[in-house]
Order: structure tokens, then sequence, then C-alpha cells
């Protein structure tokens, strides 16, 4: 596990961020957070599409349960009231939980998948859960030593929150 | 920290941020390099921090204190001077429900302040960038023109087309439902409306409190109107009448305060039942988006079609986290939020904005009494000029308060007329300003007052229009101007 974080680390400094790429959200059902599964032309040859898609939806998947209208929400919110709201001083949302599972998530798909084809996700709440943030970076040979640093400072500034481990 | 520090700190934040880059020297603030930052400290809103960011309010909180005082003296006065006779001669359960309606009431109306309303983050340059290049590809052919087009994105949600309109303050453009206060100058997600009794915007993250605010505080009010009048009328068989208001002076005071509060409150609370039964927020209702006049397809994509699972999702549903990470360290390679394009400009704009929107809290204010006491009659005009109004000023900066403008419904046979006027003079004029860009604001919207138009109404309006136009354009010019320099 350690090794892994240090790899995104090392991904971050070592690689000049060439481009991103936004995933917009999907309003079609309504205000919901959900996102386009359209496969964005520029990670073509990164990234297998399948691969991609299955990713962003396992987010919607994610973000459809921490959104679910049904009896435990309804629970958690009339229980909520009951207190005058104040309960949620010490209690966390069953949003909060859910959204915690999404960063983990994250956190494993770059180590797993996304990072050795040196592209970065950024947890969409990190950017007002309007795009996923897809970080674009250079083969580590191509990008020259006479621009590591200047770049690099760019470079981590920008994936700096797709580090959900830092926290 | 006391409710006084945050002024005059957010104001030296404020500059710190425009002139981020240039003069380091400028910021008086000790431990800037020792401490790390928290994100609240460099908000770029206009609000206030208490608690080292836990507690999130508008920048003017000046009424929000009116209603404390309100509500705290009247309880009060009820619960030193009826309350022990009451309990005595009819039952002490009075008392009780007095103190647990209290209590709910002051729980609510503090969540309702201290929240956040569900500020949208703003855009960081990136995505600015990224989104400008799609604008750009958008409308690649047609740019050649005097005017670029305005700048919205359409969407279907459930079969009904819905404009999302960019927000050149955030640089993003709004989700559907959202909106911009001009106040706290953010973009608020499920935006329902700026309110000056609780001191901060009313939004997707508080409304359900803002809601049972409103509630509790109807029954409470009534509950202590009720029981006050019971009392003297109890005190006045006993030793008449004038002897029974001797005795208790502050029983008239109470029912005075609670006379007149009453009607305010319990309408609010009913109008908002009826949107909350409906699933509409105020501005919507406000501007008419969802109503039958604008066509028979018209209709409201985010009702869930019953009155019941509307009430259940708006007071129960899941509580959407908030997005800005107030009490989060600032890291040294953070990006931050896109900077305002030209520091001048910006400034200004929201400056001049606050001072159009100052006069218009009142009314606002007051309109909702209006509004819940005859909300099928308000709805009739409004619609229709605002849409001219966006077709002619942009989907700006204000669209709140610009709509809000419009509020006392005005014979609808001047409307036409009017907002042309206001159009053909937006035009000629911002084509002057195209060529330099570092107006002042100050300059911006004194034209206006030279066109006197015929009533006095009419005049605020064009002013209105035209200053809204004119910022925006002159915005949008310095906008473009720094991307095509960027990307050069």
């Amino acid at each position: 596990m350690a090794t892994e974080v240090h790899n995104l680390q090392e991904l971050r400094r070592s690689a000049s961020l060439a481009t991103k790429v936004f995933i917009q959200r999907d309003y079609s059902d309504g205000t919901i957070c959900q996102f386009q599964t359209k496969f964005p032309p520029e990670l073509d040859s990164r990234i297998e599409r399948q691969l991609f898609e299955e990713t962003v939806k396992t987010l919607n998947g994610f973000y459809a349960e921490a959104e679910k209208i049904g009896g435990s929400s309804y629970l958690e919110g009339c229980l909520a009231c009951a207190t005058a709201y104040f309960i949620f001083l010490c209690m966390e949302t069953h949003y909060e939980k859910v959204l915690k599972k999404i960063s983990r998530y994250i956190q494993e798909q770059n180590e797993k998948i996304f990072a050795p084809r040196g592209l970065l996700l950024t947890d969409p709440v990190e950017r007002g859960m309007r795009v996923i943030e897809i970080s674009i970076y250079e083969d580590r040979c191509s990008s020259g030593s006479s621009s590591s640093g200047s770049s690099s400072g760019s470079g981590s500034s920008s994936g700096g929150g797709g580090g959900a481990g830092s926290r | 920290m006391p409710p006084g520090g945050g002024g005059p700190m957010k104001d030296c934040e404020y500059s710190q941020i425009s002139t981020h880059s240039s003069s380091p020297m400028e910021s008086p603030h000790k431990k800037k390099k020792i401490a790390a930052r928290r994100k609240w400290e460099v908000f770029p809103g206009r609000n206030k921090f208490f608690c080292n960011g836990r507690i999130m309010m508008a920048r003017q909180t000046g009424v929000f204190y009116l209603t404390l005082v309100l509500i705290l003296v009247t309880s009060g006065l009820f619960f030193a001077f009826d309350c022990p006779y009451l309990a005595v001669k009819i039952t002490p359960a009075i008392p009780a429900v007095a103190g647990i309606l209290f209590f709910f009431v002051m729980g609510t109306l503090l969540r309702t302040s201290f929240s956040d309303p569900g500020v949208l983050p703003r855009a960081t340059p990136d995505e600015a960038a990224d989104l400008e290049r799609q604008i750009d590809i958008a409308n690649g052919t047609s740019s050649g023109g005097y005017r670029p087009p305005p700048r919205t994105k359409e969407v279907i949600i459930n079969g009904q087309t819905v404009k999302l309109k960019y927000c050149f303050t955030c640089k993003i453009f709004r989700p559907p439902r959202a909106s911009h206060c001009s106040l706290c100058d953010n973009c608020v997600e499920r935006f329902d409306h700026h309110c000056p009794w609780v001191g901060n915007c009313v939004g997707k993250r508080n409304y359900r409190f803002f809601y049972m605010f409103i509630l509790s505080l109807s029954f409470l009010t009534v509950f202590i109107f009720a029981f006050v009048l019971t009392h003297v009328i109890l005190r006045s068989q006993q030793t008449g009448f004038l002897n029974a208001l001797k005795d208790s002076p502050a029983s008239v005071l109470e029912a005075v305060v609670c006379f007149f509060s009453v009607w305010s409150i319990v309408g609010l609370s009913g109008f908002h039942t009826y949107l909350i039964s409906s699933n509409q927020t105020t501005n919507e209702d406000i501007k008419g988006s969802w109503s039958n006049k604008r066509g028979k397809e018209n209709y409201n994509p985010y009702s869930y079609g019953n009155i019941f699972t509307n009430c259940c999702v708006a007071l129960c549903g899941p509580i959407s986290p908030s997005l800005i990470d107030r009490r989060g360290y600032i890291q040294p390679d953070t990006p931050q939020p896109a900077a305002p394009s030209n520091g001048i400009t910006m400034y200004g704009a929201t400056q001049s904005q606050s001072d159009m929107c100052d006069q218009d809290q009142c009314i606002q204010s007051t309109k909702f009494v209006l509004q819940a006491a005859a909300t099928p009659l308000l709805q009739s005009e409004p619609s229709l000029t605002s849409d001219e109004l966006h077709l002619s000023g942009k989907p700006g900066l204000g669209t709140p308060c610009a709509s809000l403008t419009l509020g006392p419904p005005t014979p609808p046979a001047s409307m036409p007329n009017l907002t042309e006027a206001a159009l053909a003079d937006v035009i000629p004029r911002k084509d002057e300003h195209m060529g330099h860009q570092f107006l002042t604001p100050d300059e911006a919207p004194s034209p206006p007052r030279l066109l006197a138009a015929g009533s006095p109404l009419a005049h605020s309006r064009t002013m209105h229009v035209l200053g809204l136009a004119s910022q925006d354009s002159l915005h949008e010019d310095s906008v473009r101007g720094l991307v095509k320099l960027s990307s050069v």
C-alpha cells in the first residue's frame, strides 16, 4: 500500500502534465449526481473504453446509492428532525459515508488502473461534484529533464486532488 | 471570535486575492507563513466565517440579530411573566410545550443561519479553460460578429429542456436549479432565496432547516399569542381588564409582537408548504419557470408526481455534503479557484451590484410576505420580462437580483416598449465599450441617469438592465481577451 502511494506521488513528480479531460455531469434524470459515460477521444490511446466506462458506471452507482430515496433515508431524516438537527453534530450522514467509500474506490482505481497508464482521477467532490477530472501525464521518457523543474510544479498542483490518501 | 471581527478581516482578505501575485507586502496578516491557512480564509465569496470556519453566514447579518432578539425577548417575557400564572391556573404542560417549541425554533434557526446553503466552489483555472475551449468550439464560426452569442447550454431533464447559464464569476455552467446569489457572490445549488432574516442564503443544504424553522416559529407564535390572551382574560375576570393589564404589562408587548408577526409567518410557511409539495423553489416560482402560461408542455421536471413523495424528499431525503471544504488546509500547491480575470472590473462589478441589491433587500423581504398572501395573483407577468431581461442583459452575475427588481406587478402594456428602449440603448453603448476595457465601475451606471425615462420605476429598471449588460459585456470581453492571450 505504502509503496503504491509512493508510486502515485512519484508519477506526479517525475511526469509532466500534458492535458486534463473533464467528464461532465449527466442531468437527464434530474439533479442527482451522475456522470456521462461517453468515452472522451483524448483517452483513446491510453485506456480501454471498457475499463473507463466500468469505472464511471461504478461511480454513478455509488452516487445513486448515496442519494437513494427510501426507508433508511427517511428514517435518518425524521430522526434528525426530531432532535432539531442537533444529531448531525455527532453523527455522520449516509451520504458522507458513501463519499468516503467513493474516495477509497478512486484511490484504488488510480493505483490499479489509471496510474500505470499515466492517468489520474480526481475525486469529484473536490471539484464541486461538477466533473470527474482526469489528468493525462506524458511518459517519463518524453518529459525531458529540461522541463522537469517548472512542469513538476504544475503537475503536482493539479494532481493534488487525486491523492485522497494524503488526507 | 467576536462577530465584528469577521468584517475587516474579510475585507483585507479580499484584497489579498485580487492582488495576489503583485504585492505580497501588503498583507498585514500575522503568521501567514507560519501556520497553514484554512480554505475559508481565502474563500472568494462574500461570506463571514466564525469559529475557525465551522460557521458560515452572509456578510450582512444585521437583520439576523433582529430576528434573534425578537424571538428571544418575546419568548423570554412569556416564560417570565405568563408561564408561572398559567402553570398554576391551568396546567404545567403549557410551559413545557412552549419550551420544546422554543428549543426547536432556536435549533433550526441557528442551523439555517450557520450552515453552508450548498455553495458550489468556483472552477479551477484548468476547468474554466476547458469550458472556454468548448464554448469557442460550439460557436466557433459566428464569433466574428460584433457580439458573442449568449453562453447557454441546453440539457434535457426528464423530457423537459432546461437552459444552463454560464456564470462569469464562478466560471461554470450553473447546474440546473442553481443560481448565483448576488449578495453572497456564490452560486448556490437549488437556490431558493437569500433570506436576510436568517442572514444566509437558503439553498439545497439548509432548505429543510429553514422550512422547519418557519413552521415551528408559526406554531410558537400562535401558541404564545393564544396563551397570552388566555392569561389576560383570566386575570381580567378576577380583577377587571385594566387591572389585569397593569398586573402583567409584558403580556401587552408580547401580544402586540405576536399579532403583527403571526400573519407573515403563517403566510410564509403556507407558501413554502405549497412549494415543497410541488417541489419548486421560490426562485422558480417567482420567475414562473414551470407555469402553464409558457406553453402547454411546460411542467416541473423535478417533481416526483405526488405531493407526499415531494414532501418526504424535501424534508427527509438524504442531505448532501458541503462541497466547499471550509476547514481543509490550503496545500501550497492546491489549485486556486480561477482568479477574477481582471481585478478592476471584477471588483467594480461586485461592488456596484451589492449596492443595487442592498436596496432590493427590503423589497425582497416584504415581497415574500406579499407573495405568501397572494401567490396566484403575482405569478402573471415576471416570467415574460425576466426572459427579455436575460436576452438583453446576458445570463450574468445578478440574475436573482435582476428578477427581483421586477417585483411589483406592473401593467403589462408598458413592459415591451420599456425593455425595448433599454435594449436599444444597450447595444450602441456596448460597442463603445469594446475599445477600452478598463472602464471604472463608477462610469458604467452613470449614462442611464441621463436617460431619465418617464416614471421613476421605469428609470430604475433601465438602469439595472443597462448596468448589468454593460458590466457583463465588459467582463466577457476581458475574459475572452485573457483566454486568447493564454492560448497564444
